[in-house]
Parts: structure tokens; C-alpha cells; sequence
């Protein structure tokens, strides 16, 4: 197709949406952003799964009409400004001490929602001991951890995530075991715990699973509202940028190396 | 059979050109455009008429950007069914 052409089809669209025979109005719509989720462009890499992590909270927070009730806590990571993002009252925490700042949240606000918004760097390496007893003492909180297996952040250097082998800027020959330890799944260990009772690992990588993260965290907030007792749910997400691969590539990637060592699905569901 | 036609807008200034929704839509009806946007990033648009309306694309967009809208068109409906007949029948529609 020459560059005329392809041209001449995209005016094509954009007079087709803006004609009278076009279906693009108010009632046809099937989805669109949600109100929780502002109108701003967000400062992700292109193809972050974050953003689809943010949509998908906005998403719940709307459906269940708790825009008013619900605090988050933003961590220290590429997700610091969390709070530019969604249009709900958000504390930020020192690094790795969100599930301990949301404790806090939770036991002065009772009536209220509570989540933290974590990174993996920011949950399994930093906050380690603040999430174990967060989860051990079984707060009604919901803690979403985003896991891609680098810090993004500060420039791809390797988290307690990062795959055996893989390559980061502070292990250029690939992770080695023997020296640097086994990747730590850190949802396993949280899921032994007794005071956690809903924990679950989903991905945003395609549709599917976008639609079943999204009813992984909706889950999360119902059963807190029940208060049963700590609620986490894991996103295995992609890093483009430091994992240096095009957005589609890295998608395929997280499909061939990650979801074999991060299976997907329920790890701990509730009995009753 | 009823035809379900869709259409879907992007929000060009938001769109970060990650491709995601290409590879997502099961029609094949986006590409990269070969314009940029106000930030520098090639802009994913519309090409091909064969939207359904399957919201995959907007699923998936990191950035929100995408609006789906689907309009189902009735067909033609079934008036009578006749089965089992033994005699002649004589039918008239009007």
C-alpha cells in the first residue's frame, strides 16, 4: 500500500466518525475510560502494564460506587505518582512501608476501603518485613503488588523477582543463583500466612486476563468490606524499557519466562 | 442473523504507539499511522472497516485512550416457521 494511500484511509476514519451514519455516539458506547481515572496522559513507558493495572482499579472503584471511600497508598517506585493518576484520596509512603502506612489508614478509618499500590522492589525487597507482618497480623487491607522482576525506576537493576539467568544492570551475566539467590515468591510465602485470606497472582498481559485481574481486585475490596482479613493480589507486568525488548516483545516474553516460574491463578481462596 | 457493527476512537495525544492494541484485535483493522503526535510517538489509527466492537483493544491500551462503541443491526426476522404439512398449503405475506 503506497504512503497516498494508507493516508487517504485514516481521513477515511476520521470523516466516518464525525459523519451522521456514524455509530460513535453516546448511546453505542461499550467502553470508555472510567471517571475515577483522570483525563491526563500518564508518565509510564510505552506499554507499561501499570496503566492497565490503574484502569482496571478506576474500573472497580466506579462499579462499586466507592470513589468516596476509598484511600490508597502510593509506594516509592515507578508508581510514585499513582495519586496524578486516580481521582481518589491517596497518602504516599516511605519506600517499602505502604502496607504499614495503610494499617494505620485502615485502624483510625475503619468504615473506609484501603489499598496499597506496591512494586516489587518495593513489597519483596524493601518492605519485605512491613508486608509479612501486615499480612501475618491479617489487616483489612488490599494490597495489589505489581511484579515485573526489575526496578523499573531507578534504571533496571535486579529486584528479589527477577527471573534465574535473567540479565540486569547489576547482573550483566544473567541472575546467578549460586551468588545471588533464588528468585523469591513472595505470594507463596505471604499465602501460608494466617491472617491473609484472599491471595491470588493474575496478569494485564492480554484481554483475558485483563478481565480477571479486574475481578481478582474487585474481589479484594468486597472482602473487605466483610473484614476477613488481608487481601493481596500479585500482577505479573511487563518493563519494556528495562528489559529492553518493544512492548509486543516484551508481552511474548512475560508469556514464555515469567507465567512458568509466576503461574497464574487463585493461590489461597476462602473456604466459605 | 442480526450484524454487529463497531467503531472505536483513539485518543491520538495520549497514545504512546505500543502497538498492544494491533496485536490485540482479532480483526486486524489498526495500524501505525506514519503521522506523530504532539509528543513525538507514531499514533496508532483505524484502517480497515471490520470493527466489531469487541473492546479487546481497549482492554488492553495502558493509556486509556481508546473508546469502543457497538451498534447491533437487526436482520431480517424469522415471521412464520411451518413444519410437519401433509396437505397443501396455500401462504400470502403481505
Amino acid at each position: 500500500m503506497s504512503m497516498n494511500e494508507r493516508d487517504l484511509l485514516e481521513d477515511k476514519h476520521f470523516e466516518q466518525v464525525i459523519s451522521d451514519e456514524s455509530i460513535c455516539t453516546k448511546e453505542n458506547i461499550v467502553y470508555e475510560k472510567p471517571e475515577t481515572l483522570l483525563d491526563v496522559s500518564m508518565h509510564y513507558c510505552p506499554g507499561c502494564g501499570h496503566g492497565v493495572a490503574h484502569r482496571i482499579l478506576a474500573e472497580v472503584i466506579d462499579e462499586l460506587g466507592i470513589q468516596q471511600e476509598v484511600i490508597g497508598v502510593a509506594p516509592v517506585g515507578c508508581s510514585v505518582l499513582a495519586y496524578n493518576y486516580l481521582n481518589i484520596d491517596m497518602s504516599e509512603a516511605a519506600h517499602g512501608r505502604a502496607s504499614a502506612v495503610a494499617t494505620g489508614i485502615k485502624r483510625v478509618l475503619p468504615e473506609k476501603y484501603v489499598f496499597s499500590y506496591q512494586g516489587d522492589g518495593d513489597l519483596a525487597a524493601i518492605g519485605t518485613g512491613e508486608t509479612i507482618h501486615t499480612c501475618n497480623r491479617g489487616e483489612n487491607i488490599l494490597i495489589i503488588f505489581i511484579n515485573n522482576g526489575i526496578y523499573g525506576m531507578t534504571g533496571g537493576q535486579m529486584a528479589p523477582t527477577t527471573l534465574p539467568g535473567m540479565k540486569s544492570t547489576t547482573s550483566p551475566f544473567g541472575r546467578d543463583v549460586a551468588t545471588m539467590g533464588a528468585p523469591l515468591k513472595i505470594t507463596e510465602l505471604l499465602a501460608q500466612l494466617p491472617g491473609t485470606y484472599y491471595v491470588t497472582r493474575q496478569s494485564v498481559h492480554k484481554p483475558l486476563n485483563v478481565r480477571k485481574a479486574k475481578k481478582a481486585i474487585q474481589k479484594g475490596f468486597e472482602y473487605q468490606k466483610l473484614n476477613k482479613g488481608t487481601c493481596f493480589v500479585e500482577i505479573v507486568s511487563n518493563c519494556p524499557s528495562n528489559w529492553k525488548m518493544t512492548p509486543v516483545e516484551s508481552n511474548k516474553w512475560l508469556d514464555e519466562n515469567m507465567l512458568p516460574f509466576y503461574p497464574l491463578g487463585d493461590i489461597k481462596v476462602p473456604k466459605d | 442473523m442480526a450484524k454487529v457493527k463497531g467503531d472505536i476512537i483513539i485518543d491520538i495525544e495520549k497514545c504512546k504507539g505500543c502497538e498492544l492494541c494491533i496485536e490485540a484485535c482479532p480483526q486486524g483493522s489498526l495500524e501505525t499511522s506514519r503521522k506523530v503526535n504532539n509528543k513525538g510517538y507514531l499514533y496508532i489509527v483505524k484502517v480497515e472497516d471490520t470493527c466489531t466492537g469487541c473492546t479487546n483493544c481497549a482492554l488492553v491500551c495502558p493509556e486509556g485512550g481508546i473508546t469502543v462503541y457497538r451498534k447491533t443491526e437487526k436482520g431480517k426476522e424469522q415471521i412464520a416457521k411451518i413444519s410437519n404439512v401433509t396437505k397443501d398449503m396455500e401462504l400470502k405475506v403481505n
